[in-house]
């Protein structure tokens, strides 16, 4: 305007004035917000007289509380305009709410970091913190504005020297924002600590402080502790009010979408949908407000001591559950690691009954096969030869006998194996027993025209055995030495030898020896040396594996030498019969190991 | 001139039985105990048909067979395998390896020997 710019001049005015303008609006519509979802709402809605928790719309009167805010908090600006003005600048005022926005920090930080805190630790800290930064700090500004008398800073009131408020308890030389800081916190801090120390910390507090604290540490926490009830119905109708019932539809179908349901139907009103419903209205009404509201339709219920004690032991048993499904589990790999072995131990004996059985049938089929045939063609040929006739009758005859030997060894082998055969365990005198086997293959030695040989000692001790069984093990042993011994010149041996603590009993013969390759299939059933030989010997096949179980049975061994042209010597041995022994039933032992 | 069959058993008493049969059919009889024996018998006589056992001593009925079934000359060759081994892996086993028969013991005197005339007749 001094330089006659007028139309320059206007433009910044204008310019300035709708700048201030539009932070007036802004600022006033910010505060009027925060003012009206965080500090009236809540304050109605706890007014229970009011009744507005139950009213269905509440969007007007929450228009009305921000357009009153904001009318008054322009107000309040041109009253502090006019009064204190003045006397501070923005900076001042600005660093005296600082101090006040600073007794926060305790009870805040607090809050995040110490599990001890308390609500009346809170309060107190608050309560003193704010009273310390009225008295150094908000008075002292009323003082200078001229609304107290300034003795009042100089001298203290009622002239209290130490009650200065700008030198509280003497302290000087620091400045007025500092002196006010260092003894509201000082008090906040000292109240907050020592209130919620020595108060009691209620069960709710507790859960909450741990929610709080270990928040990172456990996230889903909060849906296990929290104990309410509420309606769905309910609580959509509440976020209803606020939203409009479209809006609030939608926002629901949403979420149970999210959570991968069909329809809002379906959803369930636990933790985590009140936590969203409280977000939806905190959007509108303040998060202090929706949590008011939401209070007034979700019951929760205090978390009292029992109810902790009902967790702990939830979660105990859930362990405890847990263990013993673990142990469970372990019990039944085991289990199926035991089943498995007993699957391949009952495959592998399968295997070898099938394979014994069909070796039976093979066995017996080969008698058959010569009696079949010689009964069809004497049946087809009446007119034979009365020779012929006789040697096809002998064949027949002496086939059905092998036949019979065979079906009997098989099922004398099988008793043996099965452990059901009865034992007449005695004690017996073995050259008596061998002059009996002698004497009954008599006639079998005078036909094959062989030679035998005795060799016993002067006094052969007693030994515990079953005597038939004994009988049946020496009687194999010689037919099998006269079957196998040289053809013409043949000569048998039968020695018994008084060994420390066995009896042995050799039978020799002078044939062809046996292949050390042969050796142990000679024992083995159905297994006989002559399978690599023109000649087949006669025999079932049975006889050894017999003896060998025998003579097991009764504690011995039953082995083969032989140098192939050389013959071969069959031994066994049976413990002698010592007078301990001798009242034992060895028998017993033999039957524990299998 | 009658065909020549050999019997390669190590059961003596079959084979005296089978040799009675065949003879009385009107065929020349060749005779081997094992497996060995049964090749030479066939190098020698060159039958018309083996009656080959399966459990033979030495040299199996199978290895037989295949020795048999591998030589050209002896294309002609009729084999009956005889067992007294009934399992089916036995029969396909004998059958893959070229037999033209097999037949389980014990077996009926006139099946065996109708059997033995259908492959030698059709020659």
């Amino acid at each position: 305007m001094a330089h006659r710019q007028e139309a320059l001049a206007l433009l910044v005015f204008v310019g300035g004035l709708s700048a201030a303008t539009g932070m007036i609006i802004v600022e006033t519509i910010a505060l009027s917000t925060m003012i009206c979802n965080d500090l009236v709402m809540p304050l109605l809605l706890r007014w229970k007289t009011l009744g507005l928790a139950q009213r269905r719309d509440l969007s007007r009167l929450l228009l009305g509380i921000r357009r009153g805010a904001i009318l008054l908090l322009m107000l309040l600006g041109y009253v502090y305009y006019r009064a204190a003005g003045e006397a501070y600048a923005l900076v001042s005022i600005g660093l005296v709410s600082f101090a006040a926005v600073a007794q926060f920090a305790p009870a805040m930080l607090g809050g995040m970091y110490w599990k001890l805190g308390t609500r009346a630790g809170a309060l107190w800290g608050l309560s003193l913190g704010f009273l310390l930064w009225t008295y150094t700090l908000l008075l002292p500004a009323f003082a200078k504005s001229g609304w107290l008398p300034l003795s009042f800073i100089e001298l203290g009131p009622f002239a209290i020297g130490w009650l200065k408020p700008t030198a509280l308890f003497g302290l000087d030389g620091v400045d007025e924002l500092g002196h006010s800081l260092f003894w509201s916190l000082l008090a906040n801090l000292g109240a907050y600590v020592g209130v919620s120390l020595f108060g009691h910390q209620s069960s709710r507090e507790h859960a909450q402080a741990l929610l709080f604290v270990d928040v990172f540490k456990s996230v889903g926490r909060g849906a296990s502790l929290w104990r309410g009830g509420a309606s769905m119905t309910e609580v959509i109708a509440l976020v209803g009010r606020f939203l409009g019932p479209e809006r609030a539809a939608k926002a629901f179908a949403d979420y149970a979408a999210r959570q991968g349901l069909r329809s809002s139907a379906e959803l369930v009103p636990d933790a985590n949908l009140v936590h969203f419903a409280e977000q939806q209205l905190a959007g509108a009404i303040g998060a202090a407000s929706a949590r008011v509201m939401l209070a007034s339709v979700v019951q929760e219920e205090p978390l009292g001591m029992e109810e902790v004690l009902g967790i702990l032991d939830e979660t105990s048993q859930v362990i405890a559950y847990s263990r013993r499904l673990e142990q469970q589990s372990r019990e039944l790999e085991t289990a199926t690691r035991e089943l498995r072995a007993a699957n391949e131990r009952l495959r592998e004996l399968d295997r070898l009954k099938d394979d014994f059985i069909s070796t039976v049938t093979h066995e017996l089929r080969t008698p058959l096969t010569s009696i079949r045939a010689f009964s069809e063609i004497l049946n087809d040929n009446p007119d034979l030869e009365q020779a012929q006739r006789s040697q096809f009758i002998a064949i027949i005859v002496k086939e059905s006998e092998r036949l019979t030997r065979m079906i009997n060894q098989v099922l004398d082998l099988a008793k043996l194996e099965a452990g059901r055969v009865e034992w007449h365990a005695t004690e017996i005198d073995l050259a008596e027993v061998i002059d009996d086997a002698l004497a009954t293959t008599s006639q079998l030695v005078q036909e094959q025209g062989v030679e035998v040989q005795l060799d016993l000692p002067r006094r052969v001790p007693p030994v515990i055995a079953d005597r038939d069984r004994l009988m049946q093990v020496l009687l194999n042993l010689i037919t099998n030495a006269i079957k196998f011994c040289d053809r013409g010149a043949g000569r048998i041996g039968i020695a018994v030898k008084v060994l420390p603590e066995v009896l042995q009993v050799d039978v020799r013969d002078n044939g062809r020896g046996i292949d050390v390759a042969d050796q142990d299939t000679i024992f083995e059933k159905f297994r006989q040396a002559g399978d690599n030989l023109t000649e087949k010997p006669q025999g079932t096949g049975l006889g050894l594996p017999i003896s060998r179980q025998i003579v097991e049975h009764f504690g011995g061994r039953l082995w083969v030498c032989s140098e192939p042209g050389e013959g071969a010597t069959f031994s066994f041995t049976l413990p002698l019969g010592q007078s301990d022994v001798a009242t034992a039933d060895p028998g017993h032992e033999r039957e524990d190991r299998t | 001139m009658s065909k020549t069959v050999l019997i390669a058993d190590d059961e003596p008493n079959i084979v005296i039985s089978l040799e009675f049969l065949l003879k009385q059919a009107d065929y020349r009889v060749v005779v081997a105990h094992d497996g060995e024996e049964a090749l030479d018998a066939i190098r020698r006589e060159t039958p018309d048909l083996v009656l080959l056992d399966v459990m033979l001593p030495r040299l199996s009925g199978f290895d037989v067979c295949q020795k048999i079934r591998e030589n050209p000359d002896w294309r002609d060759m009729r084999v009956l395998m005889l067992t007294a081994k009934g399992r089916e892996v036995e029969v396909s086993k004998g059958l893959a390896l070229g037999a033209d028969a097999y037949i389980t013991k014990p077996f009926s005197t006139q099946e065996l020997l109708a059997e033995i005339e259908s492959h030698l007749g059709g020659q």
